[in-house]
């Protein structure tokens, strides 16, 4: 085969997911969609850890790829039971109404 | 022009579209779904770079289970459709820029100064399918990377045991 | 000339009384009045002891003066002055006269100031008196014992102080206890008048320094011949400088004019200081002086003058004076004149005789008037016990003067001891034979007639109006009948005033001894220090001619005074026989007057215009207050205070407050509380640390 694709190029795709993740996390104000957007930005990670792998011959990026999974899996199942509970106590799921830290 | 840049091409579309579309739908539902096609996206693009298994694991845990585990709960909460912004009206606008100051650094960084890294990746061999790639896989996770794989189960226990106890009803308390 | 044996006792006759001054000083507050007299009378009596055993021992040495160095004292380029003190018959003399007529008053005046302080209401004062006394007493024998003009004019300045504080002893009260300025004005007056003497003193010891270049009596003398040989003018100039300090000192004209006012110190400082001792200081100065005054005739001639026509001016003005001391004060004057005229016509011995006889019998004077003073005080505190509330009150506006001679009379039945010592001492000071004043002023006649004949006819007239004036106190004060019920109800004084009057009377009448004609004691004595001198044969003509001139006035005297006496509120039968001439002796010449008018006010006038305009309103006004004060006040308040502080520091303060505040306000609004916005910062954190690293 003649060309193949350059790292960059996966790292580009890596960065613009992760920025798009940013920017749902800043402009939504529904928690869950930003939990969403967290989790597309931990997959862009993901993606980025394995084109290095792929790039150094390494499995070591693969095994991370692993933990970070099992990691967003954990963090997942409890901020969405933390999200079930604010919402039992302020009934309503708008991210601006939590603002008691307020200084 | 060969297969794998137009299957990379493509593939890249659908995994930014689909984000975008995370971004902007308003219905919660959508949006999860959106994400859910992303998530498939970039399982390819692992098949693509060599990395079977995380494929494979990605599209188990992450589209099977987590986005389940989101989709209970949007159910459960009721994808209302939040009004307007009241506050904070210069956040969309400078969040914006502030995105495309870092794509644009981002992309200058790749493509300008990190010539290093523009060296094209060899196809995966055939060999990356094989049991013997997996058997690889397995001895590290399970030689070099076993405290990481015992606190990583660990985490998962305690996350589950925090889930219990965070949602659980007080005596006396109303559902 | 060793300082053997008993001369060395001679620093004795000055810590004595300065040992008794201290003692009274520091422990008299714990002491009754009996003991604070009888320290300072012991300390006057002991310095009188101590100068008859240096006379003793000047006797047995045959009259040679002894020099006892003392102390070294200045030291300065070319002058050198020593404290010496000198012991010669001239000084010796001096030095008996000044503690032996002073122990007298001492004694006197413990019996005088008890109830003078009492009438005054002050008896805490008693104390200062003495103390001031004996200080006196120190200054008198420092003034008589000096071996050099320095050392006499320390003595000299330092009587001139005691009679200031003595003057002015009730210095807030005039004599009959009202509040009053009258007792520190003529304090103030002895003291400017005293000073006028003094500035010529100092220009004589000036002068006497640039051209002898010693001050010590010696070196002057011993030099005195070459120094008149080379500039005569310098002796002549010396000399009548040191006049014009006899003039201030022994009250001659035209500085006479304090000795009168003088007399409102209380009656045994009039006595001692201004009748027997400090007044003499001039004639002790002139006769000490000797050896330069001869070497220049025209200066005696010019003392001579001065002193006899003194003497005749003062004599007159007695005639009209109506207050008892006042009197004798112009008598004092006027016996002084005849003192000075003695001595610069060269009769230094006579006028040394002078002064001792006057010494006795002016003391007894003034001592006797005194105690007719008090007796009239006490007939006066009588009369106000005795009457009733209402005659009090109703006599409330009228004020009595002890001392008005118009208030007495009679006084001899109720006073006799006081009437017959008195009467002593009028006759002494009249010259009547055999008593001590008539030896004594005839031998200034008799030496005047020789030596001057202008200035004898003018002392003759004044020795005949000193009888007349002393003959009409007698029959005012003593004959008649008393014209105010004060003189009624007067008391004879205690034996502690009456028994140093009787001594003195003693000497009054015997002193003559000192110089009779033949025995010749006084010009053998003094032979020995002065140059010169030779006793002459009895004059029986000049003799004769005051005694009678004498009896004369007395005569006049009495047929004005005595034959009928003076009625109550009666006239001076005197201002209807001479009209206007009588005015003016009353008057004195109006010499206080005339003296206020061309020099005293025109000082006042420049000292008023120098405190109210230079130091009133220029230098406090304006430069104090206005430049000094009110620059500081405008540095301090209007530019520091305003300005400064309050718009430039101030501001500074709170505007350093307010931005805090600001900054706090501005950061304060970043803790939102909003998740999303911590979020956008913490992005905008990850591109800023990106894009420094990209253009690293």
């Amino acid at each position: 085969m003649a060309d193949t694709i350059p790292l960059s190029y996966y790292l580009a795709i890596s960065v613009v997911l992760f920025t798009m993740g940013a920017l749902g996390v800043l402009i939504r104000r529904n928690p869950l969609i930003v939990f969403m957007s967290v989790e597309l930005m931990l997959n862009s990670a993901n993606l980025a850890f394995v084109a290095f792998a792929r790039s150094f011959n390494a499995l070591t990026g693969q095994i991370f790829v692993f933990f970070v999974m099992t990691v967003a899996a954990a963090e997942v199942a409890v901020g969405l039971a933390l999200i079930v509970i604010i919402f039992r106590n302020k009934h309503s799921i708008d991210v601006d109404l939590m603002n008691n830290l307020k200084g | 022009m060969n297969l794998t840049l137009i299957l990379f091409i493509v593939l890249a579309v659908v995994a930014v579209a689909a984000a975008i579309g995370l971004l902007v739908s308003r219905n919660t539902v959508y949006a999860a779904l959106f994400l859910v096609l992303n998530y498939a996206s970039v399982a390819v693009f692992y098949l693509l770079l060599g990395a079977p298994f995380i494929a494979l694991v990605q599209v188990t845990v992450y589209a099977g289970a987590i986005m389940v585990l989101f989709l209970f709960v949007i159910m459960l909460l009721g994808a209302e459709k939040l009004p307007k912004a009241k506050v904070l009206p210069w956040q969309r606008p400078v969040a914006i820029g502030l995105a495309v100051l870092l794509l644009a650094e981002a992309v200058f960084l790749l493509f300008r100064r990190l010539t290093t890294i523009s060296t094209p990746l060899a196809n995966p061999a055939a060999s990356v399918n094989s049991t013997e790639a997996l058997r690889t896989l397995g001895m590290a996770l399970f030689n070099q990377y076993l405290l990481p794989f015992e606190v990583t189960s660990i985490l998962l226990l305690v996350a589950m045991v925090g889930v219990i106890v965070l949602t659980k009803k007080e005596k006396g308390e109303q559902g | 000339m060793a300082s053997s044996g008993l001369f060395s006792l001679v620093p004795l006759i000055i810590l004595l009384p300065v040992l008794g001054l201290l003692i009274n000083l520091i422990f008299g507050g714990r002491m009754s009045e009996k003991a604070i007299g009888t320290v300072a009378s012991s300390a006057s009596g002991l310095a009188f002891v101590v100068s008859a055993v240096l006379g003793y021992s000047l006797w047995a040495g045959s009259g040679t003066a002894v020099v006892v160095p003392f102390a070294d004292w200045i030291h300065i380029g070319d002058l050198n002055v020593a404290w010496n003190f000198r012991v010669d018959t001239l000084s010796v003399l001096m030095m008996l006269v000044v503690s032996g007529v002073g122990s007298l008053i001492h004694i006197y005046a413990i019996g005088y100031m008890h109830e003078d302080v009492r009438f005054k209401n002050d008896p805490g004062r008693y104390r200062r008196f003495f103390v001031f006394l004996n200080l006196f007493i120190a200054m008198m024998m420092i003034l008589v014992s000096g071996d050099s003009y320095l050392m006499l004019f320390v003595g000299w300045e330092g009587v001139g102080l005691c009679s200031f504080l003595l003057i002015g002893f009730w210095y807030e009260m005039d004599t009959l206890g009202r509040p009053s300025w009258a007792n520190s004005n003529a304090a103030k007056k002895a003291m400017i008048a005293n000073r006028i003497g003094d500035f010529g003193f100092l220009m004589a010891a000036f002068s006497m320094f640039w051209w002898f270049k010693d001050l010590s009596f010696e070196g002057v003398f011993t030099q005195a011949a070459q120094v008149a040989s080379i500039t005569p003018s310098a002796i002549l100039f010396i000399t009548l400088f040191l006049l014009i300090g006899v003039a201030g000192k022994s009250a001659q004209l035209p500085l006479y004019v304090w000795l009168p006012d003088a007399m409102a110190g209380p009656t045994p400082v009039s006595a001692l200081i201004h009748a027997a001792t400090m007044v003499t200081a001039g004639v002790y100065l002139v006769a000490r002086s000797a050896p330069l005054y001869t070497l220049v005739p025209q200066a005696q001639n010019t003392v001579a003058l001065v002193g006899g026509i003194t003497a005749l001016f003062a004599a007159t003005i007695a005639v009209g004076q109506y207050d008892i001391k006042k009197v004798l004060a112009y008598s004092t004057i006027s016996q002084l004149g005849f003192m000075v005229a003695a001595v610069g016509m060269g009769a230094f011995v006579a006028g040394m005789f002078h002064l001792v006889t006057h010494a006795f019998f002016k003391a007894l004077l003034f001592l006797s008037a005194g105690s007719v003073i008090l007796g009239m005080e006490r007939g006066h505190h009588h009369l106000a016990h005795h009457k009733s509330a209402e005659e009090q009150a109703g006599e409330h506006d009228e004020v009595f003067d002890p001392g008005d001679m118009r208030n007495m009379g009679g006084l001899r039945k109720q006073m006799p001891v006081t009437f017959w010592v008195y009467l002593i001492g009028a006759l002494a000071l009249a010259g009547i034979v055999p008593l001590a004043g008539f030896w004594s002023k005839d031998e200034i006649l008799a030496d005047a007639y020789l030596k001057f004949p202008a200035v004898f006819w003018m002392l003759l007239v004044a020795a005949f109006f000193t009888a007349f004036y002393m003959g009409r106190q007698v029959w005012m004060v003593f004959f008649g009948q008393p014209r105010h019920d004060a003189a009624a109800q007067a008391e004879e004084s205690k034996p502690v005033i009456t028994v140093p009057l009787m001594i003195l009377a003693t000497l009054a009448v015997l002193g003559g001894v000192l110089n009779l004609p033949g025995l010749h004691g006084l010009t053998n004595w003094l032979g020995h220090t002065i140059a010169g001198v030779e006793a002459g044969p009895f004059n029986f003509l000049v003799a004769g001619l005051s005694t009678l001139l004498a009896l004369i006035a007395i005569g006049l005297s009495w047929l004005l005074y005595g034959r009928h006496p003076l009625a109550v509120g009666q006239k001076d039968p005197l201002k209807k026989l001479l009209g206007p001439v009588f005015t003016v002796f009353e008057r004195k010449y109006w010499v206080d007057e005339f003296y206020w008018a061309v020099f005293v006010n025109r000082y006042v006038d420049i000292a008023r215009f120098l405190a109210n305009v230079i130091d009133g309103r220029f230098w406090h006004d304006f430069v104090h207050d206005k430049v000094i004060a009110g620059s500081y006040n405008w540095i301090s308040h209007t530019v520091l205070d305003l300005r400064v502080d309050r718009q430039f520091i101030d501001a500074i303060g709170n505007g350093l407050g307010a931005l805090t505040k600001r900054i706090s306000a501005g950061l304060r609004r970043m803790q939102n509380g909003f998740v999303r916005s911590y979020a956008l910062a913490v992005l905008a954190g990850v591109v800023i640390i990106l894009g420094y690293l990209i253009l690293k």
